[in-house]
């Protein structure tokens, strides 16, 4: 780990200032995936600006039709969360089976989302919810956050301050984990609700994406069979020693139709 | 009587010892130890597989804050390098190769990770701050990243002036009666299989402090090592040339070694002589990272096995063939794994009369390849006994029944195997019965119907296995090539109130030695095990030893315990005769009490230490005072576990993803001195055979970089990736060691993964396979199910 300054603001207009006026500032939340990577030395911001004295962060309350998590609302506070679990018992299963005990404890909404990991579990939800991103300047749909691998629509002095998840009628989510990091090596998270039929699929590529072959079928027709004969074509797909990219397409289709299925 | 309650005694299921230290935190392993004024050493590294380096410019680095000394191999020129501790003979009788093996890279890298530079500052981030600005003109060589490769007319040589690449070409047995076996065979198999590279991933990485008194020209080391007295002569004799008078090795609390902590390792000298160099302490700790490209790896070798069987199914000859791969140097007992660790054990459980193995031992461009929990008696097994199945699969014989047909009979011993080795006793038979009706063999099918209706293949696998530890009777070993004798020592000193204090050399790093061998001392001299402290991992408090591996510690530093105890009684004796006026012939001496015989005159081991520590009514002229003793045991022969392992595993058709459901591990390992140590060794050691056959492997791309570099990418096994593992045991006494026990902590990853394996083929009995290497990952198994090869 290289030395860099240390920032500990309340609000997220002070947050706001901090990354404005430092260039090579970086936000940290949970630090569960910042810190190992400042420990490899594969990073090297001058300063940190730690979000997680920012209370209008953090809690999870419903509005409408729609739940609204603070970007600091932990894996396991969603797991647990009676609101969750009662409007989109989806996303709180999700959210239990990121990583483990103590990556549930430290990991945030906000870290997770804003890092747009291709394996991790969050992008997937949020996409295949159709949910909107409340950042410190504006609201961005699901479809028009996530750019890349590790890219998302956020800008530098940008922070992501809540997702607002629409409650659907159905939705399910599966996965298969990498065998070693456990990280995602195929998943999908599956909705129908005020957005559509959504699928979204994780850990398979770059980036998170949405499989409209598959929402179209389910659309006539939401069940796991829709599904089940369609085939993720495997070239833009990862491939690495876990898994090929043939491989994972194929587990596209199985993680889709054991979502369809969880989601019921 | 004077007996212990509860019996703590051999057999007694007693709590650990050392647990409450580890559980509670605070246990002091190297990393825990700062000595005043410690400076830090950083490692540079090579990027590259295989490089020639043009130059090493350190000017900047060494302006970098904190920076106390940069070191490279130009500074070392006066040391030696890292010396091999067994050489192997080729079969023109020439010795190996036995290329130079700098402790920092002379003029060339031969794998990601080797040492080039160190840095020592103030702090360690300061000396990796530093080591940044280290420039090494790299001149990239095209690298023999496998065995193939390496072998290829024109490969790159990793050494020089050895262009073949090889090591040693080596062989044991009768070629001729093996080549007859097989002319006159009714059935003959072939299988080929390649033993997947391990990384062994100890939980605690290795460290090193050095310190040296200026005052007295004292070097200590403090290591993470399972064998302080090995690294003290191997480093001081042959790299520093540090007298063991002047050189202490300290092993601490270590956290795990399975082999990987044996050998002697370039930072342990580095740091030793960097000390002394700079008059303050230097300290050393791998990160991960680290760890993954400088412990030495495990197992990678590449095999070609035949079986020659007659009409009825009896075995009449094996012929092996093996490359094993040595990485880019040689690490301390590398070339003796793939040899007298292995093709020695070719015979396993069956009565096989003619066997012919020759190995080819060949460096690489990686990391080194040393024992690893098993050591050659794992890739010995898992051929064998997946070459059993592949034959059974074959010739149409029930794979049970074909095992039962070729065991050496419970009334053959001691038997003598075609390839060196004199098995003194077991029972195979036995144990195997045993694990077929603990694991529900015969009602096997009905759980893989019932599996299949769940959309899952269910299958079972069995392992019946031998392997030879307790290494090992010098002798033997010297005439074979080891450099080094293999006898233990333990020193019981009673002190004068009767508490005891046991010096051994062998080092426990989670093998539970405190307590296991308090057990011992309990049993026979009566002494609550509360009242009795094992003492191991020092140079200056411990007489001497070789360490602990190939489950060598109970049965060779068991014994020499027991023999230094048999002193301790004998003296006693002698004193409770002056003591009770009685003859010394006539004194009996049981579990702390001796007594004159057929009389109610007894004294307690007390009253004869504090007799012997106060000698005022003492036969001061006949016996020196004083309670205590050391015995020196050289082993006469290795011990043989042996056993049955039995796997059943699921496969989910879908997805390929192979789910371990049940194992089960009957062992014979001798006499048990406690249950509990025993079956947790056991679920260790089947929790990394699972490992092996499952879900690890060590991966390199073409280039020489390792991919499976972090937990990220190498799968160690988790707990969710066993299953229950029932251990039992059924004893048949080795013979040849007082205590009658043979070792228990490499069974389980020496019979679990063929047992696996097998398992796999099994519930893959439908497909058109005969076979699918390790790890069985859920791809591979996938692309069976569905096709794709
Ligand atoms: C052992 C281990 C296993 C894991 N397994 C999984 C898994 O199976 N699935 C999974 O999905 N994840 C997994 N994770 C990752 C974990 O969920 C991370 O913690 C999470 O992805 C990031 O959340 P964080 O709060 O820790 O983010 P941090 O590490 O604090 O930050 C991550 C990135 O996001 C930025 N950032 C953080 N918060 C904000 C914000 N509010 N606005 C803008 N930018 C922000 C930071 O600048 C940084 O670039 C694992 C992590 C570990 C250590």
């Amino acid at each position: 780990m290289y030395d860099f300054a240390y920032h500990k603001p309340s609000s997220v207009a002070d947050a706001v200032k901090l990354l404005a006026a430092d260039p090579d500032a970086k936000a940290v939340s949970g630090g569960h995936t910042l810190l190992p990577a400042l420990k490899h030395r594969l990073n090297k911001p001058s300063s940190l600006v730690d979000l997680s004295g920012i209370a209008e962060m953090r809690g999870v309350r419903r509005e409408g039709n729609a739940l609204i998590i603070g970007a600091l609302t932990r894996h396991h506070e969603v797991a647990n969360s009676e609101e969750v679990k009662s409007a989109i018992p989806a996303l709180a299963y999700m959210a239990q089976h990121i990583g483990d005990q103590q990556v549930r404890n430290r990991g945030t909404l906000g870290g997770s989302v804003s890092n747009n990991d291709p394996a991790a579990d969050y992008p997937a939800a949020v996409l295949g919810l159709g949910a909107t991103i409340h950042t410190s300047k504006r609201k961005i749909a699901a479809d028009d956050f996530f750019l890349g691998m590790f890219t998302t629509a956020l800008e530098h002095d940008e922070i992501l301050v809540a997702v607002e998840f629409p409650i659907p009628e159905k939705a399910g989510y599966a996965k298969m984990r990498n065998p070693a990091s456990r990280y995602v090596m195929a998943g999908a998270f599956v909705s129908k609700g005020p957005k559509g039929v959504r699928v979204a699929i994780n850990g398979a590529a770059a980036c998170v994406f949405r499989q409209s072959e598959m929402e179209a079928a389910l659309s006539s027709n939401w069940s796991a069979d829709a599904v089940a004969g369609i085939k993720q074509p495997a070239d833009d797909l990862n491939s690495d020693i876990h898994g090929s990219a043939e491989y994972r397409a194929h587990l596209v289709t199985v993680m889709a139709k054991r979502a369809v299925a969880a989601a019921g | 009587m004077n007996v212990v309650t509860p019996f703590e005694g051999i057999g007694a299921s007693v709590k650990r010892k050392e647990d409450l230290r580890f559980l509670s935190g605070r246990g002091q392993y190297t990393d825990d130890i700062n000595r005043p004024g410690q400076a830090h050493a950083y490692i540079l590294r090579s990027p590259h597989a295989h490089a020639r380096i043009k130059g090493v410019d350190t000017a900047a680095a060494a302006a970098m804050p904190g920076v106390a000394a940069i070191y490279t191999s130009a500074d070392l020129a006066a040391i030696g390098g890292i010396p091999c501790g067994w050489q192997i003979h080729n079969k023109d009788g020439t010795p190996m190769a036995e290329p130079k093996h700098p402790v920092l890279a002379e003029g060339k890298v031969r794998h990601v990770g080797d040492p080039v530079a160190v840095v020592v500052a103030e702090t360690r981030q300061q000396a990796r701050d530093a080591a940044e600005h280290i420039h090494v003109d790299y001149e990239v060589l095209p690298a023999s990243v496998t065995m193939a490769q390496a072998q290829a007319p024109g490969a790159p040589a990793v050494h020089d002036d050895n262009p073949s690449n090889l090591c040693y070409d080596w062989h044991i047995g009768d070629k001729a009666a093996t080549d007859a076996a097989f002319a006159a065979a009714a059935h003959t198999v072939v299988f080929e299989t390649t033993n997947n590279r391990l990384v062994p991933n100890a939980m605690e990485p290795r460290a090193a402090i050095g310190d040296y008194d200026t005052t007295t020209g004292e070097h200590t080391l403090y290591t993470t090592s399972q064998n302080p007295h090995v690294i003290r002569l191997l480093m001081g004799a042959f790299v520093l040339q540090i007298p063991e008078s002047k050189l202490r090795v300290v092993a601490p609390d270590v956290g795990g070694g399975f082999g990987s902590k044996i050998y002697h390792y370039a930072e342990e000298a580095i740091v030793t002589w960097a000390a002394a160099k700079l008059g303050r302490p230097v300290k050393w700790t791998a990160d991960r990272s680290e760890s993954f490209m400088s412990d030495a790896h495990g197992r990678d070798h590449i095999s070609r096995a035949e079986l020659a069987l007659d009409a009825e199914g009896k075995f009449l000859g094996l012929r092996v063939h093996t490359q094993a791969n040595m990485g880019a140097y040689l690490s301390t007992f590398a070339p003796c794994v793939p040899t007298y660790l292995y093709a020695t054990l070719l015979a396993g459980v069956y009565s096989t009369p003619a066997i012919y193995a020759e190995v080819k031992a060949v460096f690489t461009n990686t990391v080194p390849v040393d024992a690893y929990r098993g050591a050659g008696r794992p890739e010995a097994t898992y051929l064998l006994e997946r070459l059993v199945d592949v034959a059974a699969k074959q010739t149409g014989f029930d794979k049970v029944e074909l095992r039962r047909r070729n065991f050496i009979p419970t009334d053959a011993f001691p038997y003598q195997t075609p390839v060196a080795l004199q098995y003194d006793s077991g029972d195979y038979f036995s144990t195997l019965e045993q694990a077929l009706e603990t694991a529900g063999w015969a009602t096997f099918e009905q759980r893989r119907a019932e599996a299949k209706a769940r959309g899952r293949l269910r299958g079972i696998g069995i392992s019946t296995y031998l392997e030879a530890c307790g290494i090992a009777p010098s002798a033997v070993v010297g005439s074979l090539g080891a450099r080094a004798g293999l006898y233990e020592v333990g020193t019981i000193r009673v002190h004068p109130t009767g508490s005891v204090t046991v010096l051994t050399g062998t080092h426990s790093h989670g093998q539970g030695h405190e307590t296991t061998f308090a057990q011992l001392i309990a049993d026979k001299l009566g002494v609550s095990i509360a009242n009795v402290d094992i003492v191991h991992g020092d140079t200056a408090k411990i007489p001497f030893g070789m360490g602990t591996y190939g489950s060598r510690s109970l049965a060779v530093g068991g014994s020499a315990m027991d023999k230094a105890m048999d002193k301790i009684i004998a003296k006693g004796k002698r004193i409770a005769a002056h003591l009770m006026e009685a003859s010394v012939e006539d004194v009996e001496f049981e579990r702390g009490t001796f007594r004159v015989a057929g009389t109610d005159k007894t004294k307690s081991l007390t009253d004869i230490s504090l007799a012997a520590y106060v000698p005022h009514n003492y036969p001061i002229d006949e016996i020196e005072p004083g309670l205590e003793e050391t015995a020196f045991y050289d082993p006469k022969n290795f011990t043989y576990p042996g056993g049955c392992h039995i796997a059943e595993v699921e496969i989910e058709i879908e997805t390929g993803e192979v789910r371990m459901v049940n194992f089960t591990a009957v062992d014979d390992v001798g006499r048990v001195i406690n249950p509990m140590i025993v079956e947790g060794q056991v679920q260790g050691g089947v929790a990394q055979g699972i490992g092996q056959a499952l879900l690890e492997g060590c991966v390199y791309d073409s280039h020489g970089q390792l991919i499976s570099a972090s937990m990220m990418d190498y799968t160690m096994p988790r707990a969710d990736d066993l299953a229950p593992v029932s251990v039992a045991t059924h004893t048949t006494l080795c013979t040849h060691n007082p205590l009658g026990v043979k070792g228990c902590g490499e069974v389980g990853a020496i019979g679990s993964p063929p047992a696996v394996i097998n398992a796999v083929v099994d519930a893959l009995r439908d497909y058109d396979i005969s076979h699918v290497e390790m790890p069985a990952t859920q791809e591979k198994i996938w692309s069976i199910i569905h096709g794709k090869r």
